[in-house]
């Protein structure tokens, strides 16, 4: 069995068509080749903007690295064509905004249940439905938490520039092969379209991940056991005659169906949970600034936390004690640093492009006696670093 | 007493001996179409382990997955298809079948169907058209017959059927046949055909339900449901001659189209390998 985008080949590829260095590019450029370089092969898609160029570039890319570039009907065939094809061992991703998100919904759950490996970009647009829709916005921080059905767990990264988008793509799919799992990657329209210096890296400072695969027939037979305690099955690929069976129902330890016994349901999702919860290790991820001292603390991602990092070193020369949170793995939330960081402050600020998301995570791990306010800002235009400062003042 | 019934089958080798007996009920045409596609796959020599069988969601959706001791692929309803479509750039080589119900398929995955048509990929797609929604207790289907009765047309159905093999051969299929559970050996045929064909092939097997559809349109005996079958069956050669009118309420059966066009993969890997030829990507 083997995992498509890992062979010498590819590296020899690779290390051919992109010369490390600094190029000029839009993140969505930054995106399609963190993935390349991850060993994404399979890329199927459907073309929404602000998400589009990164169809582009690897409709344009993939072929040169043997890599299959469709582009499928619609966004329900298009995470559905991904799902089969991780079966099969590729490394597959998709990206999409608001609408096309929604429309996947239902497939994403799929994925969950039957812990597929997959990325899924979506590019945050101004909405709700099509909004304003070459605008970017943050406003998707729920739909990644909970915009399938049933009860779930999800893991959602924010990269925060260009730079960073081509690093979290790569993180991204070595935390879907660990965990076998799709991850959500919530980028925004504004770093999207945003031209900047972006460093391409040689491809051996990528950390390149690979999924479990069985290492003998017991554990074949078991797709959806859990052999190794750390709540994550070997994936045994299709075509290998294993006779695996895949399935959205509930299903036992083996892959068939049982719908009816409450504990095989117990069982199964919470091992799910279990899988992501217990693995915290593998993708939990924030950044700090000034934490150390800080008494007002801005909590900020994606796009926002660019202009909140700007407004923070203002204060602090204007002698204010501020300081800076970005959760990069904002599902699930790193709820035990919040909770650190929350009794340390006496104010606490939530910048982002919505009419307040994440601010309700962030209260959940706030004590009574510290104030909470949200900075927000909608319409399509980002919050820029007088805005932050202002309410940074406001409550100094 | 089943148990040996089965252990006796001889082509219960092709199935999954821990998931029967199978959940289909007494009389459902599903089993024919189970039997007719282990035949073909039985007559074709071809190794399970060669076969990829995906469906979506509904009764027919059943039949080979999870049946089919085969790698098989029980998606969400009416996407077969298109998580089909990942499973055949995965793997070339194998053989893609999937088998499914005239809702999960037409329907709500009507797109899918068309937009596979018109790519050419090599899939099977056995559509197992019993004019209703099984599953889900017997509602109008876009296959259910001009007046028939289902539970949300119970006075009747005053919506036109969905023709599935015209408008598929018209979406540039590269085979498409149709036949009922009546015609079983012309059924194996067409499926041994399909399999075989390079290119998408749509085989579509009008069969019974006669829990859902046949009860609430006087028919609820199975065999009365394949003698209306029998009774009402153009060849499409014959069919070819007759007005709309006279067509009305009959079931076209027969070779829909057999032809060869290019094929989506092949023409997918032949750009793969004209694009790194173009830059120089070949192995050096
Ligand atoms: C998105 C979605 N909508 C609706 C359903 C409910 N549902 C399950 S099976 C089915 C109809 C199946 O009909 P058909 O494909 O004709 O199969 P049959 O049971 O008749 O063989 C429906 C509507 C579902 N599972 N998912
Ligand atoms: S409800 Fe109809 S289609 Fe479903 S198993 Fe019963 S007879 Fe077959």
């Amino acid at each position: 069995m083997i995992i498509r985008g890992d062979e010498p080949e590819q590296i020899r590829l690779i290390k051919k068509l992109y010369k490390p260095g600094n190029y000029f590019m839009q993140g969505n450029e930054a995106v399609a080749y963190g993935a390349l370089f991850a060993g994404c092969r399979f890329y199927a898609g459907y073309p929404i903007t602000p998400s589009s160029e990164i169809a582009e570039t690897m409709a344009r890319e993939l072929p040169k690295l043997g890599g299959y570039y469709l582009q499928m009907e619609d966004e329900i065939g298009s995470i559905a064509a991904m799902v089969g094809a991780s079966w099969t061992g590729f490394k597959v991703m998709t990206a999409t905004a608001g609408p096309g998100f929604s429309l996947m919904q239902e497939n994403l759950g799929y994925a969950v249940m039957t812990e597929t490996p997959l990325v899924l970009v979506d590019v945050q647009r101004s909405g709700p439905s099509t909004g304003q829709a070459t605008k970017g916005a943050q406003g998707d921080f729920f739909q990644a938490r909970w915009g399938t059905h049933g009860d779930h767990p999800i893991v959602a990264l924010s990269p925060t520039s260009g730079q960073d988008a081509f690093w979290e793509t790569i993180r991204a799919f070595n935390i879907a092969e660990k965990l076998r799992t799709p991850v959500v990657v919530l980028f925004d329209g504004v770093l999207a379209h945003t031209r900047e210096q972006i460093r391409i890296p040689p491809i051996e400072e990528v950390e390149i991940a690979y999924r479990k695969l069985p290492q003998n027939d017991e554990e074949a037979k078991l797709p959806f056991g859990d052999p190794h305690g750390d709540g994550v099955p070997p994936m045994p690929l299709f075509g290998h005659g294993y006779f695996t069976h895949v399935t959205g129902s509930t299903h036992k330890e083996n892959g068939l169906r049982d719908v009816y016994t409450p504990e095989v349901h117990d069982r199964l999702v919470r091992r799910i949970h279990r899988k992501i919860e217990g693995n915290r290790h593998v993708y939990e991820k924030y950044e700090e600034h000034f934490t150390d001292d800080a008494e007002i603390l801005v909590v900020s991602w994606g796009v926002t936390a660019r202009p909140a990092l700007g407004a923070v070193l203002k204060a602090r020369e204007g002698g204010i004690k501020a300081g800076l949170f970005v959760p990069k793995t904002v599902h699930p939330f790193p709820a035990e640093r919040m909770r650190q960081l929350g009794k340390k402050v006496r104010a606490v600020l939530v910048a982002e492009m919505n009419l307040g998301q994440m601010i309700i995570e962030v209260e959940r791990y706030l004590n009574d006696d510290v104030l909470l306010k949200g900075v927000n800002k909608i319409g399509g235009v980002p919050l820029t670093v007088e805005e932050i400062l202002r309410e940074i003042r406001g409550v100094a | 007493m089943a148990k040996e019934i089965y252990s006796r089958y001889p082509l219960i080798k092709y199935l999954r001996k821990e998931a029967l007996p199978t959940a289909l009920c007494p009389g459902c045409g599903g089993g024919t179409v189970l039997n007719a596609f282990a035949n073909a796959v039985d007559q074709l020599k071809i190794d399970p382990k060669d076969l990829v069988v995906v469906s979506g969601i509904g009764c027919s959706a059943w039949i080979a997955s999870p049946y089919f001791l085969a790698d098989t692929l029980h998606t969400t309803h009416g996407r077969a298809i298109a998580f089909a479509t990942g499973v055949k750039v995965g793997l070339p080589d194998k053989k893609v079948v999937v088998i499914s119900g005239d809702g999960d398929l037409a329907s709500i995955g009507g797109n899918h169907l068309l937009h596979a048509a018109r790519r050419n990929i090599d899939i099977t797609v056995i559509l197992v058209n019993n004019f209703i929604y099984g599953m889900t207790g017997g509602q109008v289907a876009p296959t259910t017959p001009f007046g028939a009765k289902t539970t949300t047309s119970p006075y009747r159905n005053i919506e036109h059927p969905l023709q599935i093999s015209e408008t598929i051969a018209a979406a540039g299929a590269s085979y498409v046949a149709r036949w009922t559970t009546a015609h079983v050996y012309q059924l194996i045929e067409s499926i041994k055909k399909a399999i075989q064909v390079k290119g998408f092939s749509l085989v579509e097997v009008i069969s019974q339900c006669p829990v859902q559809f046949g009860r609430r349109n006087r028919m609820k005996e199975p065999a009365e449901m394949l003698r209306w079958y029998l009774k009402n069956s153009v060849p499409i050669s014959k069919a070819k001659n007759m007005s709309p009118e006279e067509l009305e309420g009959k079931f076209v059966i027969g070779e829909f189209v057999n032809r060869e066009r290019p094929e989506f993969v092949t023409e997918l890997n032949k750009l793969i390998d004209e694009v790194q030829e173009h830059f120089g990507l070949k192995g050096e």
